[in-house]
Protein backbone atom coordinates (compact mmCIF):
# COMPACT_ATOMS: atom_id res chain seq x y z
CA UNK A 1 0.00 0.00 0.00
CA UNK A 2 1.31 3.44 -0.92
CA UNK A 3 1.63 6.03 1.81
CA UNK A 4 2.76 8.97 -0.30
CA UNK A 5 2.25 9.60 -3.96
CA UNK A 6 3.38 12.51 -6.11
CA UNK A 7 1.83 12.95 -9.52
CA UNK A 8 3.35 15.23 -12.16
CA UNK A 9 4.71 17.60 -9.54
CA UNK A 10 6.31 20.82 -10.73
CA UNK A 11 7.45 23.40 -8.22
CA UNK A 12 8.61 26.97 -8.74
CA UNK A 13 10.38 29.55 -6.58
CA UNK A 14 9.14 32.58 -8.49
CA UNK A 15 10.41 31.98 -12.01
CA UNK A 16 12.92 29.31 -10.94
CA UNK A 17 11.68 25.87 -11.92
CA UNK A 18 12.90 23.85 -8.91
CA UNK A 19 11.13 20.52 -9.50
CA UNK A 20 10.23 19.15 -12.90
CA UNK A 21 7.53 16.55 -13.49
CA UNK A 22 8.17 14.38 -10.45
CA UNK A 23 6.22 11.14 -10.10
CA UNK A 24 6.88 8.85 -7.16
CA UNK A 25 5.11 6.38 -4.91
CA UNK A 26 6.40 5.75 -1.42
CA UNK A 27 5.14 2.54 0.23
CA UNK A 28 3.82 2.44 3.77
CA UNK A 29 6.37 1.79 6.55
CA UNK A 30 9.39 1.94 4.30
CA UNK A 31 12.46 4.14 4.42
CA UNK A 32 13.06 6.11 1.24
CA UNK A 33 16.24 8.13 0.74
CA UNK A 34 16.55 11.16 -1.51
CA UNK A 35 20.08 11.74 -2.79
CA UNK A 36 21.60 14.22 -5.18
CA UNK A 37 23.97 17.19 -5.30
CA UNK A 38 23.18 20.45 -3.50
CA UNK A 39 20.46 22.44 -5.23
CA UNK A 40 18.98 19.44 -7.03
CA UNK A 41 15.58 19.85 -5.37
CA UNK A 42 15.55 16.94 -2.93
CA UNK A 43 14.90 19.07 0.19
CA UNK A 44 12.33 21.15 -1.69
CA UNK A 45 10.54 17.95 -2.63
CA UNK A 46 10.73 16.63 0.94
CA UNK A 47 9.19 19.83 2.30
CA UNK A 48 6.21 19.46 -0.03
CA UNK A 49 5.03 16.49 2.05
CA UNK A 50 4.14 18.67 5.04
CA UNK A 51 3.61 21.91 3.09
CA UNK A 52 6.66 23.58 4.58
CA UNK A 53 7.12 25.55 1.35
CA UNK A 54 3.71 27.23 1.62
CA UNK A 55 4.98 30.39 3.26
CA UNK A 56 7.82 31.03 0.81
CA UNK A 57 6.91 34.10 -1.29
CA UNK A 58 6.42 33.22 -4.94
CA UNK A 59 6.41 29.47 -4.33
CA UNK A 60 4.00 27.63 -6.61
CA UNK A 61 3.13 23.98 -7.11
CA UNK A 62 1.35 22.16 -9.88
CA UNK A 63 0.43 18.47 -9.82
CA UNK A 64 -0.71 16.43 -6.86
CA UNK A 65 0.84 15.24 -3.61
CA UNK A 66 -1.24 12.55 -1.95
CA UNK A 67 -0.89 11.08 1.51
CA UNK A 68 -3.11 8.09 2.21
CA UNK A 69 -4.83 8.88 -1.06
CA UNK A 70 -5.77 12.44 -0.13
CA UNK A 71 -4.39 15.41 -2.05
CA UNK A 72 -2.77 17.50 0.70
CA UNK A 73 -2.83 20.63 -1.49
CA UNK A 74 -6.57 20.51 -2.01
CA UNK A 75 -8.60 23.48 -0.79
CA UNK A 76 -9.86 22.96 2.72
CA UNK A 77 -6.97 20.81 3.92
CA UNK A 78 -6.04 21.85 7.48
CA UNK A 79 -2.25 22.23 7.45
CA UNK A 80 -2.03 21.84 11.24
CA UNK A 81 -3.84 18.52 11.07
CA UNK A 82 -1.60 17.48 8.17
CA UNK A 83 1.56 18.28 10.18
CA UNK A 84 0.31 16.26 13.15
CA UNK A 85 0.57 13.23 10.91
CA UNK A 86 3.78 14.26 9.14
CA UNK A 87 6.64 14.96 11.54
CA UNK A 88 9.92 16.52 10.57
CA UNK A 89 13.51 16.44 11.79
CA UNK A 90 16.00 18.97 10.48
CA UNK A 91 19.72 19.03 9.77
CA UNK A 92 20.63 20.78 13.01
CA UNK A 93 18.98 19.76 16.26
CA UNK A 94 16.50 22.47 17.24
CA UNK A 95 15.21 21.73 20.74
CA UNK A 96 12.95 24.34 22.31
CA UNK A 97 14.35 26.37 25.23
CA UNK A 98 12.49 24.13 27.63
CA UNK A 99 13.17 21.05 29.71
CA UNK A 100 13.75 17.66 28.11
CA UNK A 101 10.30 16.53 29.29
CA UNK A 102 8.53 19.65 27.99
CA UNK A 103 10.19 19.37 24.59
CA UNK A 104 8.65 15.95 24.06
CA UNK A 105 5.35 16.88 25.69
CA UNK A 106 5.03 20.05 23.60
CA UNK A 107 3.20 18.53 20.62
CA UNK A 108 0.76 16.72 22.90
CA UNK A 109 -0.05 19.90 24.83
CA UNK A 110 -0.47 21.90 21.60
CA UNK A 111 -2.93 19.23 20.51
CA UNK A 112 -4.99 19.92 23.64
CA UNK A 113 -4.06 16.85 25.66
CA UNK A 114 -4.17 17.64 29.38
CA UNK A 115 -4.15 14.20 30.99
CA UNK A 116 -0.83 14.28 32.90
CA UNK A 117 -0.52 10.50 33.22
CA UNK A 118 -1.14 10.08 29.53
CA UNK A 119 1.44 12.76 28.67
CA UNK A 120 3.99 11.21 31.04
CA UNK A 121 3.45 7.79 29.50
CA UNK A 122 3.67 9.11 25.93
CA UNK A 123 6.87 11.07 26.72
CA UNK A 124 8.48 7.92 28.08
CA UNK A 125 7.39 5.92 25.05
CA UNK A 126 8.68 8.56 22.64
CA UNK A 127 12.03 8.86 24.43
CA UNK A 128 12.32 5.08 24.53
CA UNK A 129 11.56 4.75 20.83
CA UNK A 130 14.19 7.42 20.18
CA UNK A 131 16.71 5.34 22.19
CA UNK A 132 17.16 8.21 24.62
CA UNK A 133 15.13 7.20 27.68
CA UNK A 134 17.95 5.44 29.55
CA UNK A 135 20.23 8.44 29.09
CA UNK A 136 17.76 11.12 30.27
CA UNK A 137 15.25 9.44 32.56
CA UNK A 138 16.94 10.91 35.65
CA UNK A 139 17.18 14.46 34.32
CA UNK A 140 13.89 15.08 32.56
CA UNK A 141 13.56 18.52 34.12
CA UNK A 142 16.95 19.70 32.93
CA UNK A 143 17.27 21.99 29.92
CA UNK A 144 17.36 20.27 26.56
CA UNK A 145 20.36 22.44 25.76
CA UNK A 146 22.38 20.47 28.32
CA UNK A 147 22.30 17.44 26.04
CA UNK A 148 24.99 16.64 23.47
CA UNK A 149 24.32 17.30 19.78
CA UNK A 150 23.50 13.66 19.11
CA UNK A 151 21.20 13.50 22.12
CA UNK A 152 19.49 16.73 21.07
CA UNK A 153 18.81 15.28 17.62
CA UNK A 154 17.32 12.14 19.17
CA UNK A 155 15.27 14.40 21.44
CA UNK A 156 13.91 16.12 18.33
CA UNK A 157 13.04 12.72 16.90
CA UNK A 158 11.30 11.83 20.18
CA UNK A 159 9.42 15.15 20.01
CA UNK A 160 8.28 14.32 16.48
CA UNK A 161 7.34 10.74 17.45
CA UNK A 162 5.35 11.76 20.55
CA UNK A 163 2.34 12.69 18.45
CA UNK A 164 2.65 9.36 16.60
CA UNK A 165 3.02 10.64 13.06
CA UNK A 166 2.46 8.20 10.21
CA UNK A 167 5.20 9.91 8.17
CA UNK A 168 8.55 11.18 9.42
CA UNK A 169 10.57 13.52 7.18
CA UNK A 170 14.28 13.82 7.91
CA UNK A 171 16.41 16.46 6.22
CA UNK A 172 20.04 15.41 6.65
CA UNK A 173 19.40 14.38 10.26
CA UNK A 174 22.93 13.19 10.97
CA UNK A 175 25.06 15.57 8.95
CA UNK A 176 26.10 17.56 12.02
CA UNK A 177 26.77 14.52 14.22
CA UNK A 178 29.80 12.38 15.05
CA UNK A 179 29.95 8.74 13.81
CA UNK A 180 28.62 7.24 17.05
CA UNK A 181 25.63 9.59 17.20
CA UNK A 182 25.09 9.01 13.49
CA UNK A 183 25.02 5.24 14.06
CA UNK A 184 22.41 5.72 16.79
CA UNK A 185 20.23 7.84 14.51
CA UNK A 186 20.54 5.23 11.76
CA UNK A 187 19.58 2.41 14.13
CA UNK A 188 16.66 4.52 15.21
CA UNK A 189 15.51 5.00 11.61
CA UNK A 190 15.48 1.22 11.12
CA UNK A 191 13.49 0.68 14.32
CA UNK A 192 11.00 3.50 13.66
CA UNK A 193 10.28 2.25 10.17
CA UNK A 194 8.05 -0.45 11.64
CA UNK A 195 5.76 2.30 12.96
CA UNK A 196 6.07 5.04 10.38
CA UNK A 197 7.01 5.83 6.80
CA UNK A 198 10.35 7.65 6.72
CA UNK A 199 11.66 9.89 3.96
CA UNK A 200 15.25 11.00 4.46
CA UNK A 201 17.38 13.47 2.56
CA UNK A 202 21.05 12.70 2.88
CA UNK A 203 24.34 13.62 1.29
CA UNK A 204 25.93 10.47 2.63
CA UNK A 205 25.77 7.73 0.03
CA UNK A 206 26.67 5.13 2.63
CA UNK A 207 23.90 6.34 4.93
CA UNK A 208 21.33 6.09 2.14
CA UNK A 209 22.62 2.60 1.33
CA UNK A 210 22.50 1.50 4.98
CA UNK A 211 19.13 2.79 6.09
CA UNK A 212 16.79 2.91 3.12
CA UNK A 213 14.67 0.38 1.26
CA UNK A 214 14.36 2.61 -1.77
CA UNK A 215 16.45 5.47 -3.11
CA UNK A 216 15.62 8.34 -5.45
CA UNK A 217 18.37 10.25 -7.21
CA UNK A 218 17.62 13.88 -8.04
CA UNK A 219 19.56 16.10 -10.41
CA UNK A 220 18.75 19.63 -11.60
CA UNK A 221 15.17 19.39 -10.37
CA UNK A 222 14.44 16.06 -12.00
CA UNK A 223 14.13 12.66 -10.42
CA UNK A 224 16.62 10.76 -12.55
CA UNK A 225 16.13 7.33 -11.02
CA UNK A 226 14.06 5.71 -8.28
CA UNK A 227 14.32 2.11 -7.25
CA UNK A 228 15.36 -0.50 -4.72
CA UNK A 229 18.40 0.77 -2.82
CA UNK A 230 20.33 -2.46 -3.47
CA UNK A 231 19.85 -2.03 -7.20
CA UNK A 232 20.72 1.68 -7.18
CA UNK A 233 24.00 1.03 -5.34
CA UNK A 234 25.06 -2.06 -7.25
CA UNK A 235 23.80 -1.59 -10.78
CA UNK A 236 21.88 1.64 -11.39
CA UNK A 237 19.95 1.98 -14.64
CA UNK A 238 21.12 5.50 -15.46
CA UNK A 239 24.69 6.55 -16.13
CA UNK A 240 24.10 9.84 -14.30
CA UNK A 241 23.17 7.91 -11.14
CA UNK A 242 26.29 5.78 -11.41
CA UNK A 243 28.47 8.84 -11.94
CA UNK A 244 26.98 10.53 -8.89
CA UNK A 245 27.15 7.63 -6.44
CA UNK A 246 30.70 6.77 -7.48
CA UNK A 247 31.68 10.41 -6.93
CA UNK A 248 32.45 11.17 -10.55
CA UNK A 249 30.28 14.27 -10.65
CA UNK A 250 28.09 16.37 -8.41
CA UNK B 1 38.05 12.19 -3.94
CA UNK B 2 37.40 11.19 -7.54
CA UNK B 3 41.05 11.55 -8.48
CA UNK B 4 42.09 9.33 -5.56
CA UNK B 5 39.57 6.68 -6.58
CA UNK B 6 40.62 6.83 -10.22
CA UNK B 7 44.27 6.46 -9.21
CA UNK B 8 43.45 3.41 -7.09
CA UNK B 9 41.42 1.84 -9.90
CA UNK B 10 44.24 2.43 -12.38
CA UNK B 11 46.74 0.96 -9.95
CA UNK B 12 44.71 -2.22 -9.34
CA UNK B 13 44.01 -2.55 -13.05
CA UNK B 14 47.74 -2.39 -13.75
CA UNK B 15 48.49 -5.01 -11.10
CA UNK B 16 45.90 -7.38 -12.58
CA UNK B 17 47.38 -6.71 -16.02
CA UNK B 18 50.85 -7.61 -14.75
CA UNK B 19 49.57 -10.69 -12.87
CA UNK B 20 47.75 -11.89 -15.98
CA UNK B 21 50.88 -11.39 -18.12
CA UNK B 22 53.00 -13.27 -15.60
CA UNK B 23 50.57 -16.19 -15.36
CA UNK B 24 50.26 -16.36 -19.16
CA UNK B 25 54.05 -16.55 -19.43
CA UNK B 26 54.12 -19.25 -16.76
CA UNK B 27 51.59 -21.38 -18.64
CA UNK B 28 53.27 -20.75 -21.99
CA UNK B 29 56.74 -21.55 -20.65
CA UNK B 30 55.47 -24.70 -18.94
CA UNK B 31 54.11 -25.74 -22.34
CA UNK B 32 57.38 -25.01 -24.12
CA UNK B 33 59.36 -26.82 -21.44
CA UNK B 34 57.14 -29.89 -21.91
CA UNK B 35 57.43 -29.84 -25.70
CA UNK B 36 61.20 -29.33 -25.60
CA UNK B 37 61.65 -30.94 -23.21
CA UNK B 38 63.51 -28.03 -21.64
CA UNK B 39 64.35 -28.58 -17.97
CA UNK B 40 66.01 -25.17 -17.59
CA UNK B 41 62.81 -23.44 -18.71
CA UNK B 42 60.75 -25.69 -16.41
CA UNK B 43 62.99 -24.67 -13.51
CA UNK B 44 62.43 -21.02 -14.37
CA UNK B 45 58.65 -21.60 -14.20
CA UNK B 46 58.98 -23.35 -10.84
CA UNK B 47 61.15 -20.54 -9.50
CA UNK B 48 58.67 -17.88 -10.63
CA UNK B 49 55.75 -19.57 -8.87
CA UNK B 50 56.72 -17.72 -5.68
CA UNK B 51 56.31 -14.45 -7.55
CA UNK B 52 52.80 -15.44 -8.62
CA UNK B 53 51.86 -16.25 -5.03
CA UNK B 54 53.38 -13.03 -3.70
CA UNK B 55 51.61 -11.02 -6.37
CA UNK B 56 48.29 -12.63 -5.46
CA UNK B 57 48.72 -11.59 -1.82
CA UNK B 58 49.70 -8.05 -2.81
CA UNK B 59 46.68 -7.60 -5.08
CA UNK B 60 44.30 -9.08 -2.46
CA UNK B 61 45.68 -6.66 0.09
CA UNK B 62 45.43 -3.65 -2.25
CA UNK B 63 41.80 -4.47 -3.13
CA UNK B 64 40.96 -4.91 0.55
CA UNK B 65 42.44 -1.46 1.22
CA UNK B 66 40.49 0.02 -1.70
CA UNK B 67 37.19 -1.36 -0.37
CA UNK B 68 37.93 -0.25 3.19
CA UNK B 69 39.11 3.24 2.32
CA UNK B 70 36.86 4.23 -0.56
CA UNK B 71 33.61 2.31 0.05
CA UNK B 72 33.10 1.65 -3.68
CA UNK B 73 29.61 1.19 -5.09
CA UNK B 74 28.07 0.20 -8.43
CA UNK B 75 30.65 -0.31 -11.19
CA UNK B 76 33.57 0.41 -8.82
CA UNK B 77 32.34 -2.23 -6.37
CA UNK B 78 31.83 -4.74 -9.18
CA UNK B 79 35.35 -3.96 -10.38
CA UNK B 80 36.82 -4.62 -6.93
CA UNK B 81 34.89 -7.87 -6.44
CA UNK B 82 35.64 -9.10 -9.96
CA UNK B 83 39.36 -8.31 -9.67
CA UNK B 84 39.54 -10.19 -6.35
CA UNK B 85 38.14 -13.31 -8.00
CA UNK B 86 40.16 -12.87 -11.19
CA UNK B 87 43.28 -12.61 -9.03
CA UNK B 88 42.47 -15.88 -7.24
CA UNK B 89 41.69 -17.72 -10.48
CA UNK B 90 44.92 -16.50 -12.06
CA UNK B 91 46.87 -17.78 -9.07
CA UNK B 92 45.28 -21.23 -9.48
CA UNK B 93 46.28 -21.27 -13.17
CA UNK B 94 49.79 -20.34 -12.03
CA UNK B 95 49.73 -23.38 -9.72
CA UNK B 96 48.89 -25.65 -12.65
CA UNK B 97 51.74 -24.20 -14.74
CA UNK B 98 54.08 -24.85 -11.81
CA UNK B 99 52.85 -28.47 -11.47
CA UNK B 100 53.39 -29.12 -15.16
CA UNK B 101 56.88 -27.60 -14.98
CA UNK B 102 57.74 -29.80 -11.99
CA UNK B 103 56.54 -32.84 -13.93
CA UNK B 104 58.99 -31.88 -16.71
CA UNK B 105 61.83 -31.49 -14.18
CA UNK B 106 61.36 -34.94 -12.62
CA UNK B 107 60.67 -36.87 -15.84
CA UNK B 108 63.19 -38.36 -18.26
CA UNK B 109 61.43 -38.21 -21.61
CA UNK B 110 62.24 -40.57 -24.47
CA UNK B 111 62.20 -39.64 -28.17
CA UNK B 112 59.10 -41.79 -28.75
CA UNK B 113 57.12 -39.79 -26.18
CA UNK B 114 56.70 -37.08 -28.80
CA UNK B 115 54.52 -39.44 -30.82
CA UNK B 116 52.38 -40.04 -27.74
CA UNK B 117 52.01 -36.27 -27.28
CA UNK B 118 50.70 -36.03 -30.83
CA UNK B 119 48.19 -38.84 -30.27
CA UNK B 120 47.02 -37.07 -27.15
CA UNK B 121 46.61 -33.76 -29.05
CA UNK B 122 48.71 -32.11 -26.38
CA UNK B 123 49.53 -29.12 -28.57
CA UNK B 124 45.89 -28.53 -29.46
CA UNK B 125 44.90 -28.79 -25.79
CA UNK B 126 47.60 -26.41 -24.65
CA UNK B 127 47.16 -23.90 -27.44
CA UNK B 128 43.41 -23.79 -26.87
CA UNK B 129 43.97 -23.01 -23.19
CA UNK B 130 46.51 -20.30 -24.02
CA UNK B 131 44.21 -18.79 -26.64
CA UNK B 132 41.34 -18.73 -24.12
CA UNK B 133 43.53 -16.97 -21.58
CA UNK B 134 44.67 -14.40 -24.16
CA UNK B 135 41.14 -13.75 -25.46
CA UNK B 136 39.75 -13.25 -21.95
CA UNK B 137 42.59 -10.86 -21.16
CA UNK B 138 41.81 -8.82 -24.27
CA UNK B 139 38.09 -8.80 -23.46
CA UNK B 140 38.86 -7.27 -20.07
CA UNK B 141 41.26 -4.73 -21.57
CA UNK B 142 38.74 -3.68 -24.21
CA UNK B 143 35.66 -4.22 -22.02
CA UNK B 144 34.19 -6.42 -24.76
CA UNK B 145 31.45 -8.70 -23.48
CA UNK B 146 30.98 -10.57 -26.79
CA UNK B 147 34.68 -11.42 -26.79
CA UNK B 148 34.50 -12.64 -23.19
CA UNK B 149 31.51 -14.85 -24.01
CA UNK B 150 33.32 -16.30 -27.02
CA UNK B 151 35.69 -18.05 -24.61
CA UNK B 152 33.01 -20.40 -23.28
CA UNK B 153 32.71 -22.46 -26.45
CA UNK B 154 36.41 -23.38 -26.34
CA UNK B 155 35.92 -25.06 -22.99
CA UNK B 156 34.12 -27.91 -24.72
CA UNK B 157 37.20 -28.48 -26.87
CA UNK B 158 39.32 -28.90 -23.74
CA UNK B 159 36.78 -31.28 -22.17
CA UNK B 160 36.62 -33.34 -25.34
CA UNK B 161 40.42 -33.62 -25.77
CA UNK B 162 40.78 -34.50 -22.08
CA UNK B 163 38.19 -37.29 -22.39
CA UNK B 164 39.89 -38.72 -25.47
CA UNK B 165 43.32 -38.47 -23.84
CA UNK B 166 42.28 -40.81 -21.05
CA UNK B 167 41.36 -43.51 -23.57
CA UNK B 168 44.61 -43.00 -25.48
CA UNK B 169 46.66 -43.21 -22.27
CA UNK B 170 44.90 -46.38 -21.06
CA UNK B 171 45.58 -48.00 -24.42
CA UNK B 172 49.20 -46.81 -24.45
CA UNK B 173 49.85 -47.99 -20.89
CA UNK B 174 48.43 -51.43 -21.76
CA UNK B 175 50.81 -51.74 -24.68
CA UNK B 176 53.77 -50.17 -22.87
CA UNK B 177 53.64 -51.26 -19.22
CA UNK B 178 57.01 -49.61 -18.56
CA UNK B 179 55.33 -46.24 -19.25
CA UNK B 180 52.48 -46.53 -16.76
CA UNK B 181 53.94 -43.83 -14.53
CA UNK B 182 54.37 -41.45 -17.46
CA UNK B 183 50.78 -42.12 -18.53
CA UNK B 184 49.43 -41.40 -15.06
CA UNK B 185 51.41 -38.16 -14.90
CA UNK B 186 50.25 -37.15 -18.36
CA UNK B 187 46.64 -37.80 -17.32
CA UNK B 188 47.34 -35.35 -14.52
CA UNK B 189 48.67 -32.78 -16.99
CA UNK B 190 45.52 -33.05 -19.09
CA UNK B 191 43.35 -32.79 -16.01
CA UNK B 192 45.22 -29.60 -15.03
CA UNK B 193 44.72 -28.12 -18.48
CA UNK B 194 41.03 -28.99 -18.35
CA UNK B 195 40.78 -27.29 -14.94
CA UNK B 196 42.73 -24.32 -16.37
CA UNK B 197 39.90 -23.99 -18.89
CA UNK B 198 37.38 -23.91 -16.02
CA UNK B 199 39.34 -21.15 -14.32
CA UNK B 200 39.54 -19.16 -17.56
CA UNK B 201 35.74 -19.50 -17.82
CA UNK B 202 35.59 -17.98 -14.34
CA UNK B 203 37.82 -15.12 -15.54
CA UNK B 204 35.42 -14.48 -18.42
CA UNK B 205 32.39 -14.63 -16.10
CA UNK B 206 33.96 -12.12 -13.73
CA UNK B 207 34.87 -9.85 -16.65
CA UNK B 208 31.24 -9.88 -17.80
CA UNK B 209 30.02 -9.26 -14.23
CA UNK B 210 32.31 -6.25 -13.94
CA UNK B 211 31.32 -4.73 -17.27
CA UNK B 212 27.60 -5.51 -17.35
CA UNK B 213 26.56 -6.71 -13.85
CA UNK B 214 25.40 -9.94 -15.47
CA UNK B 215 25.91 -13.00 -13.25
CA UNK B 216 26.67 -16.07 -15.36
CA UNK B 217 28.03 -18.30 -12.62
CA UNK B 218 26.22 -21.68 -12.54
CA UNK B 219 23.86 -20.46 -15.26
CA UNK B 220 25.60 -21.15 -18.53
CA UNK B 221 24.84 -24.87 -18.42
CA UNK B 222 21.11 -24.32 -17.90
CA UNK B 223 18.91 -25.44 -20.77
CA UNK B 224 17.89 -22.58 -23.05
CA UNK B 225 14.35 -21.29 -22.58
CA UNK B 226 11.79 -22.88 -24.86
CA UNK B 227 10.04 -20.50 -27.24
CA UNK B 228 6.39 -19.91 -26.39
CA UNK B 229 3.88 -21.85 -28.48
Amino acid sequence: MNKIEAKNVDFYYGTFHALKGINITIPNNEVVAFIGPSGCGKSTFLRLFNRMNDLIPGARLTGQVLIDGQDIYEKGVDVDVLRRGVGMVFQRPNPFPKSIFENVAYGLRVNGIKDKDFIRQRVEEALTSAALWNEVKDKLKESAYALSGGQQQRLCIARAMAVQPSVLLMDEPASALDPISTAKIEELICELSSQTTIVIVTHSMQQAARVSNKTAFFYLGEMVEYGETKKIFTNPEKEATQNYITGRFG
Amino acid sequence: MVKFVENELISIKKEIHDMWTLVYEQLDNAYKSLLGPDVALAELVAAREKRVNAFELKIDSDIEDFIALYNPVAVDLRFALAMLKINNNLERIGDYADSIARFVIRTEFKPEDRELFEQLKLSQMYETALAMLKTTFESLEQQDIAQAKSVFEFDETLDSINDQAISVLVDYATRHPESVRLCIELAGVFRKLERTGDHINNLAEETIFYIDAEVLKHRRTAAPAQPEA
